[in-house]
């Protein structure tokens, strides 16, 4: 039972540095990003690939994969976010499909769909492999605690106001004397670092990667645990994942109560949580820990 | 100290200013005024570069600004509010304040000064949220805004819409006091007669066109401006 618990707050924790890099690039500046999965498989497989194949260390391996994605992140942005906000949204959810794409191709390098397994993980020789997951535990929860206190300390600055004037009203921040676009850009580089982290932290707790693990339905994982919690709201990302995590591993006991297939449980998950998502915006759109009035709908 | 010289601008693929020429010296109050869809908002958003330039020449302090970002020209000392949707409801009135400023703290604190001695009403509400205030106070942070830079020239586009009348009065005494301080005015506005009583000049704009122009007094007293814009 601690170590089912413990397996859920890993996901849970690994899933809420991937939500808050979703919640500075929407929650904050309005960004509407739809691949953040892509920028995940940039961090796991370039970390799996560096560390596994070339022997580099752990720590650097994770770092080249924050910097390739933030490097991406900006690429992506700079032909895209002077245009309206939904061609940002087409190109990253292509983006990401793309890179999906050739991951599954590229055997050569990435071993194709058979995935990658048999890298190194943190720490696993100082470790006992029964209590590896405890461990792991641990330090996602740090990771967790220093990526959380930083965006909060980033969005209470100077740099933050303008995030958030540029998500309340673009054409005054502009005219302000803020060059939007190029804080859009930074928004969008910082928050595909974040899931980069997130993705290696993902590959070393899977201990095997494939292209399977980086369906869109992860961005749109990422994008529930935003909504539920709060938009712009980095405590209700913390609590909309652990609410998430817990009801989709959870609702894997309801199997033994109703009549239905594994399959079939597995679709009805799903569509409960489209239900609560629907009802969700119906009584409380602005999700559980939200303010209404940063909704940002209207622009 | 701004000369806008035959401009051609608008929007995507309209162009609403077909030849606009304005001038604005130092202190001066000037005041654009005309019927809806002359041109006037446009003109303040491409004075301050938010728009598609597609001819004619403007200067700011003799140098031309034609094609520079909006975030330039507001470091050269121009300011700009616009008429509506004009303060980030969200952000605090310290928060609506502090994202004008881009030097340092220290200019903060001097300039915040002298944004509350024009505007005390605001004094005591610093970290109220502005989407909970009235449409004047709105008003007032949203010029206080742009005055923390210290602006040598302010844009405002109508600053008296969408207020009482006593609100509009005062708004225009404080519009006065800003100009007392040295930074020279330009506004457009519906509110024609209150505008050009306070302005040493107006220009009058007609289908994206300059139409008159001449002392604001003049200008009030004039008959056919009196007839044909300033409901007789």
């Amino acid at each position: 039972m601690i170590d089912y618990l413990v397996t859920i707050l890993l996901i849970a924790g690994i899933y809420a540095i991937f939500a808050l890099g979703l919640n500075l690039e929407w929650g904050f500046t309005g960004l509407l990003n739809f691949g953040h999965v892509g920028f995940m498989a940039v961090g796991a497989y370039t970390t799996v690939l560096l560390s596994m194949n070339n022997g580099v260390p752990l720590l650097l391996s994770v770092l080249a994969g924050m910097v390739l994605a933030g490097l991406l992140g900006a690429f992506l942005g700079i032909p895209t976010l002077k245009l309206r906000a939904d061609y940002l949204a087409i190109v990253t959810i292509g983006f990401s499909e793309i890179l999906r794409y050739l991951l599954l191709n590229e055997e050569w390098l990435t071993n194709g769909p058979i995935g990658l397994c048999g890298f190194p993980r943190p720490f696993q020789d100082l470790v006992p492999i029964q209590s590896y997951n405890l461990f792991f535990l641990v330090v996602v929860l740090s990771v967790l605690v220093i990526i959380y206190s930083g965006i909060e300390l980033l969005i209470r600055s100077p740099w933050g106001r303008v995030l958030k004037s540029i998500r309340e009203n673009e054409e005054i921040a502009t005219s302000l004397g803020k060059h939007v676009f190029s804080y859009k850009v930074q928004s969008l580089a910082l928050g595909s670092m974040i899931a980069a982290l997130a993705g290696s932290l993902l590959a070393f707790y899977l201990q095997y990667i494939n292209p399977r693990n980086f369906m869109p339905i992860e961005t749109f994982y990422a994008w529930i645990i935003v909504v539920l919690g709060g938009s712009g709201n980095n405590k209700g990302v913390l609590l909309g994942a652990v609410l998430f995590w817990g009801f989709f591993s959870g609702s894997r006991f309801a199997q033994e109560y109703l009549p239905l297939s594994p399959t079939q449980v597995g679709s009805m998950r799903v569509m409960f949580i489209g239900l609560m998502l629907i009802i969700l915006m119906m009584f409380r759109p602005q999700g559980i820990l939200g303010k209404k009035e940063e909704l940002s709908l209207e622009r | 100290m701004l000369r806008v010289d035959n401009v051609v601008a608008g929007y995507t693929d309209v162009d609403i200013l077909h030849g606009v020429s304005i001038q604005i010296d130092k202190n001066e109050i000037v005041t654009v005024i005309g019927p809806n869809g002359a041109g006037k908002s446009t003109l303040m958003k491409t004075i301050i570069g938010l728009t598609k330039f597609r001819g004619g020449e403007i200067l700011f302090g003799g140098e031309s600004i034609v094609g520079m970002r909006p975030d330039k020209i507001v470091r050269k000392g121009m300011g700009y509010v616009p008429q509506e949707r004009n303060i980030f409801p969200t952000l605090t009135v310290l928060e609506n304040l502090e994202i004008g400023v881009f030097v340092d703290r220290g200019c903060l604190d001097e300039n915040l000064g002298e944004v509350l001695r024009i505007f005390p009403e605001l004094r005591g509400r610093l970290h109220q949220k502005t989407g909970t205030m009235s449409g004047g106070e709105q008003k007032m942070v949203a010029v206080g805004r742009a005055l923390i830079t210290e602006p040598a020239l302010l844009l405002l586009d109508e600053p008296s819409s969408a207020l009482s009348p006593k609100l509009r009065d005062l708004l225009f005494q404080k519009i006065e006091a800003i100009n007392e301080t040295g930074t020279a005015i330009t506004m457009v506005e519906q509110n024609a007669k209150k505008a050009l009583a306070i302005s040493d000049r107006g220009y009058i704009l007609e289908m994206g066109k300059n139409r008159f122009e001449g002392e604001g007094k003049s200008l009030l007293e004039d008959a056919d401006v009196r007839g044909l814009y300033l409901g007789g």
